[in-house]
């Protein structure tokens, strides 16, 4: 699974406010860590105060701290703000779909995507930054 | 087994848990099966290569952990299957699940096992979080079912395979 840029950045964001709880990071130190655009991230850190996964702190040494409890925030909350994920009941039919083959795709298609959901689902921010440490050692 | 300093402790079952026990699963899951936890006793507890575990605290059964070593199954070296875990909803939060899947796991370790696996609901959120915050990824098997009224009798691949 190939995530989009934009659902990185954001993936990457939240790990780094985690990782340092209570302080605050700014778009400029995440961008860095993660050799990421700065304009890029701008906008995705955007979308996750609105989401309200993330919050932004103004002034001199302002910046951005997590706003979620880590142990709750799964990596769907986040992947699913960027992706389409799952459910796609209200996209308009693709060509064939209507056929035998295109029911067959869509049974094997569906089937992927529900353990995609449910593998997102399962791995909270606390567990993804437990993962991190195993990786790093 | 002694209590640790907040007075849990792992055991193994015994058949006077069996309300205990049987009652934390009614709680989680909405329905009362007694045979089948008399079933799980009869089976795994007190058995070589089998465990039935539960925590208890100030003599109150907490939670549950039962799992056996499977050898050989589709190929795999032994390995410790969890097949059931239960925590009383009250006593969430405590790590009563992670101290009982610390105790089955060290029990495995101990006959030589050195990889756990478990099988759960796709749509089980809570326990299928639970198992990641252990540690546990998905592994090298996948589950595959089917009804049996839609098998393809005489398919030519499946002729092949077998």
């Amino acid at each position: 699974m190939k995530l989009q840029r934009a659902t990185r950045c954001a993936l990457f964001a939240v790990f780094e406010l985690a990782r340092v709880p209570g302080r605050q990071v700014s778009a400029a130190d995440i961008a860095e860590t993660y050799d990421l655009s700065v304009n890029h991230l701008a906008k995705v850190l955007r979308e996750l105060t609105r989401a309200r996964i993330i919050q932004s702190v103004r002034g001199a040494g302002g910046g951005y701290t997590l706003a979620a409890n880590p142990k709750r925030l799964t990596l769907y909350d986040i992947v699913g703000k960027f992706e389409e994920l799952g459910d796609d009941a209200g996209a308009p039919p693709e060509p064939g779909a209507d056929t035998d083959g295109g029911r067959a795709l869509d049974r094997v298609l569906t089937e992927i995507d529900d353990i995609t959901v449910a593998t997102l689902k399962s791995i909270s921010l606390t567990t993804f930054m437990k993962l991190s440490r195993k990786s790093g050692a | 087994m002694s209590a640790d300093q907040d007075g849990n402790q792992i055991r193994p079952a015994t058949e006077a848990d069996l309300p205990a026990i049987g009652a934390i699963d009614a709680r989680i899951t909405g329905a009362a099966k007694d045979a089948y936890w008399r079933d799980m006793f009869d089976r795994f507890g007190n058995r070589a290569d089998r465990y039935f575990l539960l925590s208890e605290n100030a003599g109150r059964v907490e939670g549950y952990i039962a799992g056996e070593v499977r050898a050989w199954e589709f190929g795999s070296p032994p390995s410790g299957w969890v097949f059931a875990i239960g925590t009383d909803p009250d006593a969430r939060q405590r790590k009563v699940a992670s101290r009982l899947f610390a105790a089955i796991a060290e029990a495995f370790r101990g006959r030589g096992v050195d990889t756990l696996r478990t099988m759960i609901a796709r749509d089980d959120d809570l326990i299928m979080s639970f198992f990641r915050s252990q540690g546990m990824m998905a592994g090298p098997f996948v589950q595959l079912e089917m009804s049996v009224d839609e098998a393809w009798p005489g398919d030519d691949e499946a002729e092949a395979a077998s």
